[in-house]
């Protein structure tokens, strides 16, 4: 088992208009691990990593980065970490290499011109380099802002939706580079709507939905574990569930998708699981289907599940 | 104590100015002028009553004080207010810079531009008028003091409002009316009894009046005893800079 990096501890947050954006969030995030938080729009993970960024103010709760407390240490914390912010800002003076100089400098460090110009050439900024950064398209922009969480060689780097609006090209080149950081033992956090990206990078996974940690462990564990099978079965292309179809089949979980039925099955053991039970249900109900298969959860499929199941 | 932060962030600050100086610095040099020669020819050869100066000399220093007065506040709130316009202030927040470094570079970008500017505004003067120099000592102190004042009141006026709007607000029905109406123009002497007494709590009047007293050897108040106010104030300007910027005051949520 690896120390933990990061380790949240019963974080709230409650903005001033009242909204409660955290509840009492506990988290950790392994060593070198590249890490998935994820969670729908609105479940709090940007509050979270901007409390970690100290551009927000937590209401309680604390947070230990590699033994240093986050809030009482703050400026250690914030020379070993760094993070992109969600919304995409820039600084209308300079060019993206003098940026990225001077991301370096308040570092405390010597800008390190080689460190720089690979940033920029993997980065795919490096014939925009001397621009002025009014002139770089959004992608771009956010291509530099990943470039200046990394200049200063952080320990953790924090990515709050890096590749939203990149097209998928560019995307997987950009999964690729961070890869390549992670293994070279750099921490990732990251926070994506790519669930298939993020099952496929990811080693280690968190689900928090309004303000609440709703799963916490490595993806493969999750997969084996909270992932189950479903069943789905085809009747038309478009119907849906009566409330009394979704009453009769609520120990499966029922729900449309795609124009399938989709029934989640358990497992009583390790042999046998409720297909049988789930299968006959259905035709009892809506006669014999069309066709039917049994399909693995991925971990789209279990982030809808456990999300959906909260809002019950 | 990250030195190399606080330098970046200073020169920074200082790039900000300098890549348009025909804005930040020979604008308003030029403005300076512009009054010193309206007034030239309005007043005439006109002496300052209660002074032994004639009304152009008497003006100069005063422009000066006020033009960098001006300055050093521009500097600091539209960096700030650019900032959270465009949210990349939130880079400064996530920096690994103490508060009092964050305003101690602010600051001395900030004096640093009004020293420019004043110095532009001097030299352009030099060929066409009898600059004399009383105390070198007391005009560096009134100017930088003059300057760390406002560049402070510039960093929380910045932190403090919302939008250039807000901002604008600020700067053209606080701080100008201050620095306009504290003796830049004329001597209190002659103001009726009761603006005298109202021009004694106007910080800026002892700043222009000490910074004036530097070049002319004259003025209104003991210039020496106005040290301690205007040093007192620049302290406390700078306290409130640092503990406004330590709580996150109008930055953080
Ligand atoms: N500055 C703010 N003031 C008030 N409420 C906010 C603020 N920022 C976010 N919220 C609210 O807090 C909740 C969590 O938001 P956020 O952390 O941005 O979620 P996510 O990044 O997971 O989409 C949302 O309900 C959002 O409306
Ligand atoms: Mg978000």
């Amino acid at each position: 088992m690896t120390s933990p990096v990061l380790s949240v501890n019963q974080l709230c947050k409650a903005y001033s208009n009242g909204k409660e954006a955290l509840k009492g969030v506990s988290l950790s995030v392994p060593e070198g691990s590249f890490f998935a938080l994820l969670g729908p729009n609105g479940a709090g993970k940007s509050t979270l990593i901007n409390i970690m960024a100290d551009t927000v103010l937590p209401t309680s709760g604390s947070i230990d980065f590699l033994g240093h407390d986050m809030f009482s240490e703050r400026l250690w914390c914030k020379g070993n970490m760094g993070v992109v912010p969600q919304e995409v800002a820039f600084d209308p003076f300079f060019t993206p290499r003098e940026v990225l100089s001077m991301v370096c400098g308040l570092y405390g460090q010597k800008p390190d011109m080689k460190w720089i110009n690979e940033l920029l050439e993997r980065l795919e900024l490096a014939e925009h380099a001397n621009k002025n950064t009014r002139q770089l398209s959004g992608g771009m922009r956010r291509r530099l802002l990943v470039a200046q969480a990394l200049v200063h060689r952080p320990r953790l780097v924090v990515l709050d939706e890096p590749t939203a609006g990149v097209d998928v090209e560019l995307r997987k080149r950009l999964w690729e580079y961070m890869r390549e950081i992670n293994a070279s033992g750099t921490t990732i956090l990251l926070t994506t709507h790519y669930l298939e990206e993020a099952e496929e990078l990811c080693d280690h996974v968190a689900i928090i939905d309004r303000g609440n940690v709703i799963a916490s462990s490595s993806m493969k564990k999750l997969l084996h574990e909270v992932a189950g099978s479903y069943l789905w079965l085809r009747y038309r292309d478009d119907w849906e569930l009566a409330a009394t179809d979704v009453e009769a089949l609520s120990e499966f979980n029922p729900r449309i998708d795609d124009g399938l039925l989709c029934l989640t099955l358990n497992r009583i053991d390790l042999q046998q699981s409720t297909f049988h039970h789930a299968y006959e249900s259905a035709r009892l109900r809506f006669g014999p289907p069309l066709d039917a298969g049994v399909c693995q959860e991925d971990l789209e499929d279990v982030f809808l599940r456990l999300t959906r199941e909260q809002i019950i | 104590m990250n030195l190399r932060g606080t330098w970046t962030l200073f020169k920074r600050e200082t790039h900000r100015f300098l890549k348009v100086n025909m804005q930040t610095i020979a604008a308003p040099a030029l403005t300076a002028i512009l009054y010193l020669i309206v007034f030239r020819y309005a007043m005439g050869d006109r002496q300052v009553p209660g002074m032994n100066v004639d009304y152009f000399t008497f003006l100069i220093p005063g422009l000066a004080m006020m033009t960098m007065l001006q300055n050093a506040f521009a500097n600091t709130s539209s960096s700030i207010i650019i900032g959270k316009v465009m949210n990349v202030h939130i880079y400064l927040l996530m920096a690994p810079l103490s508060a009092m470094e964050m305003v101690m570079a602010f600051l001395t970008a900030a004096v640093l531009r009004a020293v420019i500017v004043a110095t532009v505004f001097l030299l352009v003067l030099t060929p066409f008028v009898d600059l004399s120099i009383h105390h070198f000592g007391l005009i560096m102190v009134y100017g930088v003091c003059g300057s760390i004042i406002m560049g402070g009141m510039g960093l929380i006026g910045g932190m403090w409002s919302e939008n250039f709007d807000s901002m604008s607000m600020v700067s053209n029905f606080i701080i100008l009316p201050l620095t306009f109406l504290s003796g830049v123009f004329y001597s209190i002497e002659q103001l009726p009894p009761f603006w005298q007494t109202v021009s004694h709590f106007n910080p800026f009047f002892y700043l222009i009046d000490g910074f004036r007293h530097g070049f002319l050897g004259v003025g209104d108040s003991d210039p020496w005893l106005s040290i301690g106010i205007v040093a007192g104030f620049a302290l406390a300007t700078v306290l409130t800079c640092w503990y406004l910027w330590r709580i996150g005051w109008r930055l953080k949520e």
